[in-house]
């Protein structure tokens, strides 16, 4: 599966940032700096979204006593921490040029830096534990109080009075921004949710090989390579 | 469930009644670290005004973190914690209980001396009730949320650190709008909406941090 995963982030790639370079036309007001939303906002989409996903199979994993579901909460964690870290850079090389700032400490960016760290603290905990389950169900917990964060992230532009822009693209209204932009921007928010679950699933596989080690399937497996 | 809330808080007292130095520690650190900030910035009374709500609960908060590993520690070591686990009195009662003693022994004494801290920090007496009122609310936060830091981390090598780490992202918003509200009353804005937001705060950990202590508890001990 990992191949064709991968392929498909591949090509979705080359398919948005065709139409972010080629056919999206320049911002009236931002001129070509506008470009880096084709980097920003699915790198911030995906941020969220694993979260919740990792959360989730923390959650199943906690609940129903499975081992696969931690290892997928710690094969996705550190794609997630990479996202997060890729909106917050990308964001901050936009401000720098629109706003005026790498950073300021709104209610959007701040609470992003916080998911990093939820992030990272998840990452710290699970490697600082020895014991693979008891790792695994103290993480879960971890994750599952954390994921408060995310509503507060997804809803702070509303809650606050934010210098981040709103919502332009939402479920129940029409996007307020022009349709080539909005396709580059679902094309590469596309590919980075193939790329994520390419990279989940490759880690998750070194994580069964590593952690079952002593079982026989993995010995036979090795003999045989 | 009255009647070992109580008994649980009064033992933890009485431990640390023994050790006073414990509490104290955290008590000396917390005014140390606070004193330290003007040391660093310089003097300047107006930037000191500026600072001090959040220069306080930061030294509140580090402070603390220094002595949530403490928490359960003493009787995870000696097998205490493993009776309390199989004991038929609820767990979650019990983490309550250590949730209340260590605030009692931490937050209540850090909230009382800040009105001393702010007044090295030239803070007006408006600002500087504000700032007991946020810190009475705001700390019992960090004894629940901690309390869930503290289990996590049991037993876990480099915990101090890493219960920092933790611990920290979610008492985030209890700083902001800690500091937030004296900073809204040295401008004239009336902090009510501050103060009762970290309300809010301390009612949703004192759900979330005990239920994840405990499953946390269950965690490390089996």
């Amino acid at each position: 599966m990992i191949p064709w995963f991968s392929l498909l982030a591949g090509m979705l790639a080359l398919a948005g940032l065709y139409v972010a370079f080629f056919v999206a036309p320049t911002d009236h007001q931002q001129g070509e700096a506008y470009r880096i939303i084709f980097l920003h906002v699915p790198t911030a989409w995906m941020s969220m979204f694993l979260y919740v996903v990792m959360a989730g199979w923390a959650g199943i994993g906690l609940a129903l006593n499975t081992r696969l579901s931690g290892m997928m909460a710690s094969a996705i964690a550190p794609t997630g921490a990479m996202f997060t870290f890729l909106a917050l850079w990308s964001g901050a090389l936009w401000g720098r040029p629109t706003w005026g700032a790498y950073w300021v400490w709104d209610a959007r960016l701040t609470s992003e830096l916080v998911l990093l760290f939820l992030y990272l603290g998840f990452i710290a905990l699970k490697s600082a534990i020895p014991d693979p389950v008891r790792a695994d169900r103290a993480g879960a917990i971890l994750a599952l109080v954390g994921v408060v964060n995310v509503p507060i992230i997804y809803f702070s532009v509303q809650w606050w009075n934010t210098l981040h822009q709103g919502a332009s693209v939402s479920l129940t209204r029409a996007p307020s921004m022009a349709a080539t932009m909005l396709l580059g921007m679902l094309l590469m928010a596309l590919a980075a949710w193939m790329y994520s679950i390419a990279t989940a699933l490759a880690r998750v596989r070194s994580i069964i090989l590593e952690r079952e080690r002593d079982a026989e399937w993995v010995r036979l497996q090795r003999a045989a390579t | 469930m009255l009647q070992v809330f109580s008994f649980i808080v009064r033992r933890e007292l009485r431990l640390a009644l023994r050790r006073k130095g414990d509490a104290l520690n955290v008590l000396v650190f917390f005014v140390v670290v606070a004193s330290l900030f003007p040391l660093g910035v310089g003097p300047e009374p107006n930037q000191l005004r500026a600072m001090a709500a959040g220069v306080v609960w930061i030294a509140a908060l580090l402070a603390a973190v220094l002595s949530l590993p403490r928490l359960f520690a003493a009787d995870y070591a000696d097998g205490t914690l493993e009776q309390m686990l199989v004991a038929p009195q609820p767990l979650i009662v019990v983490v309550l209980a250590k949730a209340a003693a260590h605030w009692l022994l931490t937050g209540l004494p850090l909230a009382l001396a800040a009105p001393l801290i702010g007044l090295q920090y030239d803070l007006p007496a408006g600002a500087l009730g504000v700032l007991l009122a946020s810190l009475l609310i705001g700390t019992p936060v960090l004894s629940l949320l901690g309390a869930a830091g503290a289990a996590l981390t049991l037993g876990v090598r480099g915990g101090g650190a890493l219960l920092g780490l933790l611990v920290l992202p979610l008492f985030v918003p209890v700083l902001v709008f800690g500091a937030g509200a004296v900073t809204a009353t040295l401008i004239g804005i009336n902090p009510s909406a501050h103060l009762s937001l970290l309300g809010a705060f301390l009612a949703v950990s004192s759900l979330i941090g005990p239920w994840a202590a405990c499953a946390a508890l269950r965690v490390a001990l089996d």
